[in-house]
């Protein structure tokens, strides 16, 4: 009922305690998985999976998932002396049962570094326990701003934070549609209020007039908000929310016979946006993410990404799949240069740069990738293309 | 502010009007069954639920692929309209069968029977977003929204100043009002409209007079399912989509109505209907649709404190009995 709440969502309190409890019982076990990959016959090191795999937010969760394991299988096909093995913990996205998995997967499975956990809650409360065990992490999709805030050293991620993609969709809508009247809505929720936030204060600084008003996200009959956007006649809309809410409030929109452009964000970038609205409706809609998907990408190294994605699961790569596979691949390298340890992968990551499949990967001090790149998509014939970077994308 | 009044008082109007309608239908439901059994049947989001998930089987098996006109339109609502009530009205029937009967043979509290309700609800949702949207409507994510073809061209028909009334406007305003006046001659001159009333004044006395409570409490059930079925189809008309929790706000604003005007009384609920859906939209004007919910609460707050049964008073019962 409350989709992806959990990936930007708070999660407070309850970390607090957690927190305390560990730093209490830490501590104990840092010298171990099998330190250099010695001996004759290859080792195994183990890399753990976290996020929702089988909850109501599973379709954003398991994408990266097989991106990931895709990375690692390729990997251990070519026969290396240290072999990688993938281990799922599926916190249902909840950031409670992240908690007691993080556990057992530092102290009994032993991983070495986790891809993940998918959402920014369960991330803010594994957060700590991954810095007590020294396992380094890379979360594929965690967008809260404020985690990178935590001064955490083994914590990175691979997407850009909602603030910098409200900013960066904003600027590219102000520059490729030149809207004068601009009306930006969103749904109440955390991650929705906050985009909206930061596209609202983006527009008004291009030099827009602007207003807002906001949708109940369990909400159907949006009546009244399409009153207020028709009798202000806006150019442009930008709708901060999920796709859900997006493509029922496009419709009624279009309905009611508002014809301005509409626009939204990552929450709003899914298929289903499409079959909400219509596909009339929905033609022509901008969505932007910090996330890569190949929507229609034909040549080059993503299209041989997505053609092998193709043959292992059946299955067009999704949301957030480029960026769990550049996630193993970072992990991958390192122990491919002989890196076995936590705390010498997580060295090893501070001096990572490569051009993945999703964008270029090179971590700041703070985990924040180097260089922040959103991506621009849009709805043509019914079907969600890749425009391009927001800094290149050109609407036609 | 005024000026934002006058541009979009046509339209709120307009899309109050048709909000409410479907608050209406629904509150139908409600106030029946409070009228005959002083349960809060619960459950009656999901029997609207129900209403949507019946009709969207008629629009999906017939291949309805693109907006009707005339004959063919009239005849594929009175259709859908059909299934509609009877997949609701059949359900509501099933529900109290389960989940209510036998409750009340054993004379259970009516704390039982609330929390049996609140069960059902919970029980339906997940009923169709896990196994029959999954399997029977062939739409892998149960959870997701399920969009369903245009049924009718949605142009405005005619224009009132800065005001659009659009065909589907029309027909979910003056369908349900329809229901409305039919149900109300139903229940005040039938046989077994006499049988309801008389149930919900004195459950003991109408034994007496040899009238059988089973048989009443179950077309009551039906009859409000029947409503509850109309709206959901009037719904799918308007918003083209439904999904497994579909009824869960719906419910509430329509019970809302339903106290509003009076709960037990079948015109308290016509008018609580329309006058919540009114009042949510004239104060989106001023506040924001944020605060939509915010002021019809507070207006309905502010109305209980000075009649606290309703605008028309809580009357299944003392409808010229």
């Amino acid at each position: 009922m409350r989709p992806k709440i959990a990936r930007l969502g708070g999660a407070l309190a309850a970390s607090m305690a957690l927190t305390l409890t560990l730093a209490a019982c830490g501590g104990g076990d840092s010298t171990e998985p099998a330190a250099s990959g010695g001996g004759d016959s290859p080792t195994t090191l183990k890399i753990g999976f976290m996020g929702d795999l089988t909850g109501e937010n599973s379709a954003i969760v398991i994408p990266p998932r097989n991106g990931a394991k895709l990375a690692i299988d390729e990997y251990n096909a070519k026969n290396p002396k240290i072999k990688v093995e993938l281990v799922p913990y599926d916190s249902q996205g909840n950031p409670d049962q992240a908690v007691p998995l993080a556990q057992q997967a530092i102290t009994q499975d032993k991983i070495v570094a986790l891809i993940g956990p998918a959402f920014s809650g369960e991330s803010k409360n594994v957060g700590p326990i991954l810095e007590q065990g020294k396992i380094p992490s890379i979360s594929a999709s965690a967008t809260n701003p404020d985690l990178s805030k935590n001064g955490w050293k083994y914590w990175h991620r691979l997407v850009a934070t909602d603030a910098a993609q409200g900013k960066a969709v904003a600027d590219f809508l102000a520059k490729a549609t030149s809207a004068k009247k601009a009306y930006v809505i969103d749904d109440k929720q955390e991650y929705s209020v906050g985009i909206a936030d930061v596209a609202f204060e983006t527009l008004k600084a291009a030099g827009a007039t602007i207003e807002r008003d906001k949708i109940d996200q369990d909400g159907s009959d949006y009546s009244s908000t399409v009153t207020k956007v028709k009798a202000f006649a806006p150019d442009l809309i930008f709708y901060g929310g999920y796709y859900a809410q997006a493509g029922r409030l496009l419709k009624q929109l279009r309905t009611g016979g508002v014809k301005a452009a509409f626009a939204s964000g990552d929450g709003s970038l899914d298929q289903n946006l499409v079959s909400g609205a219509g596909a009339d409706a929905a033609e022509g809609a901008v969505v932007g993410c910090p996330c890569f998907i190949p929507y229609g990408v034909t040549e080059g190294p993503v299209k041989t990404f997505a053609d092998n994605y193709k043959k292992a699961y059946n299955a067009d790569p999704a949301i957030y799949a480029t960026e769990g596979y550049d996630a193993a691949t970072a992990f991958l390298q390192a122990i491919e240069k002989g890196h076995t340890t936590g705390e010498a992968i997580n060295t090893y990551l501070s001096t990572v740069d490569f051009t993945g499949v999703s964008k270029p990967v090179k971590f700041g001090p703070d985990g924040e990738l180097g260089a922040t790149t959103i991506h621009i998509y849009r709805v043509k014939g019914g079907q969600i293309t890749w425009l391009g970077d927001s800094t290149v994308a050109k609407l036609d | 502010m005024l000026n934002d009044f006058i541009d979009q008082f046509g339209p709120s109007t307009v899309g109050g009007l048709a909000a409410g309608a479907i608050y209406a239908l629904i509150a139908l439901g409600y106030t029946m069954v409070y009228g005959v059994l002083r349960l809060i049947n619960f459950a009656h989001s999901e029997i609207f639920m129900i209403g949507t998930f019946s009709g969207l089987a008629v629009i999906m098996t017939l291949g309805v692929s693109e907006p009707q006109s005339g004959i063919a339109l009239i005849g594929l609502l009175l259709l859908l309209s059909v299934v509609a009530m009877v997949g609701s009205g059949a359900a509501a029937v099933a529900l109290e069968q389960i989940a209510y009967r036998p409750l009340r043979k054993k004379g259970s509290s009516r704390l039982a029977a609330l929390i049996s309700a609140i069960g059902a609800s919970i029980f339906l949702q997940e009923l169709f977003a896990i196994v029959v949207i999954p399997h029977l409507y062939d739409h892998p994510r149960g959870r997701d929204n399920i969009g369903t073809q245009q049924l009718l061209d949605k142009e405005p028909l005619f224009t009132l100043g800065n005001t659009d009334v659009r065909p589907d406007h029309l027909i979910v305003i003056v369908a349900s009002i329809a229901m409305m006046i039919a149900l109300d001659f139903f229940v005040n001159r039938s046989r077994i409209g006499r049988g309801i009333r008389a149930t919900a004044q004195n459950p003991e006395t109408a034994v007496l007079m040899g009238i059988n409570i089973d048989r009443i409490v179950r077309i009551t059930f039906f009859v409000g399912g029947c409503m509850a079925g109309i709206a959901g189809l009037l719904y799918l008309l308007q918003f083209e989509e439904t999904r497994y929790n579909i009824g869960f706000v719906l419910g509430i604003k329509a019970f809302t109505a339903a106290v509003l005007g009076g709960i037990g009384n079948l015109r308290g609920a016509l008018l609580g209907g329309l006058a919540l859906g009114l009042i949510e939209n004239w104060g989106a004007i001023f506040f924001g649709s944020a605060w939509k919910d915010v002021i019809a609460f507070t207006v309905l707050v502010v109305i209980l404190m000075f009649r606290p049964t309703g605008i028309l008073g809580e009357s299944l019962q003392v409808a010229r009995a």
